[in-house]
């Protein structure tokens, strides 16, 4: 009996007991979604562990929150997948150390020069529709006044990441006005979910017409099933920007390694393995490297974004607008 | 002397992993913030969908009960199996069923198109329609079990007396068994939070477990947290009070174990009429789950059986641990023992996961104990559904059968071996089926703690979904049904073999 009680504790302990804190290990906290194996977290280790010559890990699950319960005796080298919308949260732990990187190879459409972050990849909200179905819609306007048998699935804001980006992309777009386009929104909403993946299977079962997600979610569609019929509306009013970070962790106690993982987060290498993976825009590779699926997708001419100071202000009032028309 | 140990330790466990973790929450959250309206208003609404989802499934469960304690059929067995099938759904599996069926796609759709019609699933009626589907075999199981405790002997008694089978027998078993079934449901219905979001159609339909979920991880707002969990703690402190006010005492007394014969069993369309429409309602979106789930199957990677097989262990290991602790606290009893049965369903199983990772950080790598304490979680947040069983079940016992065995000194292990576990297994393989196939689901604890090499079957579903494989998540979500329910009927059957259930 109790052998087979070692055995079992064994396995549990045996998964994890060569993943300790050796000086040529690199730990890595990042979102689920980056470390499982069809996200971008594998191929990216690979490469960097032939070039480092060490051992990278990733610890999966809640960046955030769990880097802030650790505080400063986190295990974490470095963290990646966080967005700017709760950046500033993680800035004012002081947690978080200058990455020194040289940013000149960016190639994202808007201006960047953070000290402490580092973008990886981007994209923009949008709305996806089936193009076999639905004519599309070329403005937010258009959206809002869509019949009202369109039925559109979004995130809820204040359990998701997309979701909060959607509440400011209508701050921005209506300002003042935001509740009334809320209002004017909220009849062709069949449903709001707790995160992106709930919402997006309703989409693909055929549940909802439309769905929020990215601008860069056809390129799945396009590239690993060869279905052109998933498209992102594009309006005029401009679509919120979506960029993904990582940062250097202040109490590191492998900071040589730390400083070479993030410099290689803007080399090609690491960026092209982004798009087929991660599903969104490298954050700096040229247009004319990126894949074929991603070349043709089109693009917002006008990008709409707060920086992490506006979008902390701003975010309790349009989570209450939305709250507020939603509930009428 | 033996019962005391176990008992002191499994209560221990419990207060450690319910009010302990709060407590640890707590101490490390800053200044707390009041409630606001909008929290207001989501005690509201998470109390009134609670009561109604509650007394709802009640309700339809005692006539579905009722049936299946008065008619022996071919395949009996395996459909009360089945039917409980919708309580071990972990709830996105759930959901993707009952849009199916009641979606805007969904079947009742297509047949009420044929006539024009449709209707919408979204709502509060949309909330209700997903509790009671979850909760209605928890209900019938509950008060089928009352219903089979009624001693053979008291039918034969009401028959020679030519009396009122109901009046007499069923309807004070019901005033015993069905507030409790009802307080079990309201507590699960209270912490209910992405099925409500999601069938209630969007920010109306916001409880307090949401408002945790956004505390924790989004605002980072411990204090907040814990203070919600304070509310969902009293709302259940509040409920257990009422229910046990409600209660009366069991008068049924000891029989001798014959095989219950009935002399009342007119009218069986009623009957099998009844366990049609609560197979129908039941079995429906579970057949679409898998339908479904089929073509996903051949898209499934490797990696899935290592995270179901790593699943499986800590669902047995939960279920074990939960038979246990159970076992042992029934068999000490009392006031106490009531409580630490009911806290668990009160508890937020985020605030329980945050408050675990403080408690262990400080001591070893949360990764490297994922796997135990998600094991230790799931034993708890099950247990109040085995100890219910459990409980009255030894309670029986030790009124039926403490004098006699008083009087010839049978204590302790004896006692234990030869009266208590014999009478009880059928709850006991209950409640361990139940643990292991809740356990199987769960995706709560593990987020916190998981690290590369941890991955759980509902994570990996979880994560399929996350990278857009939407059919391989469905297939993993038939693999993840099929398991649950495998390990529940493994437990479930090992409790009554021989048995007639």
């Amino acid at each position: 009996m109790n052998k087979h009680l070692l055995a079992v504790a064994g396995l549990f302990l045996a998964s994890t007991a060569f993943a300790d804190g050796h000086a040529n290990t690199l730990t890595v906290y990042a979102p689920d979604y980056f470390g499982s194996e069809w996200g971008p977290g594998p191929s990216i280790e690979a490469a960097f562990e032939a070039e480092c010559g060490c051992d990278l890990v990733y610890q999966t699950g809640d960046v955030l929150p769990r880097l802030l319960l650790e505080g400063q005796n986190t295990e974490a080298d470095v963290v990646i997948g966080l967005n700017t919308d709760v950046t500033k949260k993680a800035r004012e732990s002081e947690l978080l150390g200058d990455h020194g990187v040289d940013m000149s190879a960016l190639t994202l459409p808007i201006d960047w020069t953070d000290e402490t972050f580092v973008p990886f990849n981007y994209s923009h909200v949008a709305f996806i529709y089936d193009n076999t179905k639905l004519d599309g819609f070329d403005s937010f306007e258009a959206l809002l006044d869509a019949p009202d048998d369109v039925r559109i699935v979004i995130q809820d804001p204040r359990t998701s990441i997309s979701g909060l980006a959607l509440v400011l992309w209508v701050n921005a777009v209506y300002g003042d006005a935001a509740e009334e386009a809320w209002a004017r929104l909220a009849p062709k909403i069949l449903t709001v979910t707790q995160g992106w993946s709930e919402a997006y299977g309703l989409f693909t079962d055929g549940e909802a017409d439309v769905v929020l997600s990215f601008s860069t979610s056809p390129a799945y569609h396009i590239i690993a099933e060869e279905d052109l019929t998933k498209s992102a509306a594009i309006f005029d009013e401009g679509h919120y920007f979506f960029v993904e970070l990582a940062a250097k962790v202040a109490t590191t106690d492998n900071a040589d390694l730390a400083d070479q993982f993030m410099a290689f987060i803007l080399t090609p290498e690491f960026q092209s393995l982004i798009p087929t993976t991660n599903w969104s825009f490298p954050a700096a590779l040229p247009q004319d490297q990126w894949p074929e699926g991603f070349q043709t997708l089109p693009q917002p001419e006008k990008v709409l974004f707060y920086s992490e100071d506006e979008a902390a202000a701003l975010r309790d009032d349009a989570i209450e607008a939305w709250r507020a028309a939603m509930s009428r | 002397m033996i019962r005391a140990l176990p008992g002191v330790l499994s209560a221990a466990l419990v207060l450690l992993l319910t009010l302990g973790t709060l407590a640890a929450v707590f101490l490390r959250a800053d200044v707390g913030s009041g409630l606001s309206a909008a929290d207001w208003a989501a005690i509201r609404f998470t109390v009134s969908q609670a009561v109604i989802s509650a007394l709802l499934s009640v309700l339809f469960a005692v006539p579905v009960a009722r049936a299946l304690a008065r008619r022996q059929f071919r395949g009996r067995g395996a459909l009360i199996t089945l039917l409980g099938a919708p309580f071990l759904l972990p709830v996105i599996v759930a959901v993707i069923g009952l849009l199916a069926v009641f979606g805007r796609n969904g079947i009742v759709n297509d047949v009420l198109g044929l006539f024009g019609w449709n209707v919408s699933i979204y709502g509060f009626h949309g909330v209700v329609l997903a509790h009671v589907f979850f909760n209605l075999p928890l209900a019938t199981r509950l008060i089928l079990q009352g219903w089979l405790a009624i001693p053979a002997e008291r039918f034969r008694l009401a028959a020679t007396l030519n009396a009122s089978v109901w009046r007499m027998l069923e309807w004070p078993m019901l005033r015993l068994v069905a507030p409790g079934a009802f307080l079990v449901i309201f507590l699960i219905c209270l912490t209910s939070f992405a099925v409500a979001l999601t069938l209630g159609g969007g920010p109306r339909a916001t409880t307090v477990e949401l408002a945790i979920y956004q505390a924790l991880r989004f605002d980072f707002d411990l204090g907040r947290a814990a203070l919600l969990s304070c509310i969902q703690f009293g709302l259940c402190v509040v409920a257990a009070l009422v229910v046990w006010r409600m209660s009366i005492v069991d008068a049924m007394g000891a029989g001798l174990d014959r095989v219950v014969q009935r002399w009342d069993l007119n009218r069986p369309i009623w009957d099998y009429g009844m366990i049609a429409c609560a197979a129908l309602f039941l079995l429906l979106p579970l057949g679409m789950v898998v339908l479904q789930g089929l073509p996903g199957l051949f898209e499934l990677p490797q990696s899935i059986w290592a995270a179901a097989l790593r699943s499986i262990l800590v669902a047995v290991g939960s279920a074990f641990l939960c038979a246990g602790m159970s076992l042992a606290l029934a068999l000490r009893g009392g006031a106490l023992v009531a409580v630490i049965g009911v806290l668990p369903l009160a508890a937020s199983g985020l605030v329980v996961g945050t408050g675990a990772f403080l408690i262990v950080f400080p001591f070893v790598r949360p990764a490297d104990v994922a796997l135990i304490v998600t094991m230790l979680a799931n034993a708890t947040l099950a247990l109040p559904f085995a100890l219910r069983a459990i409980a009255s079940a030894v309670a029986d016992v030790q009124a039926d059968f403490g004098r006699l065995a008083q009087s010839l000194r049978l204590t302790g292990w004896a006692w234990l071996r030869i009266v208590v576990l014999p009478r009880v297994r059928r709850p006991l393989g209950f409640g361990a089926g139940l643990a292991a196939a809740l356990s199987m689901g769960d995706l709560g604890v593990i987020t916190l703690f998981a690290g590369q090499a941890q991955e759980t079957l509902p994570l990996a579903m979880y994560r399929l979904m996350g990278a857009y494989r939407m059919d391989a998540a469905a297939g993993a979500a038939l693999v993840l049904v099929g398991l649950s329910l495998a390990l529940f009927w493994i437990f479930d059957r090992g409790g009554r073999a021989n048995v007639d259930m």
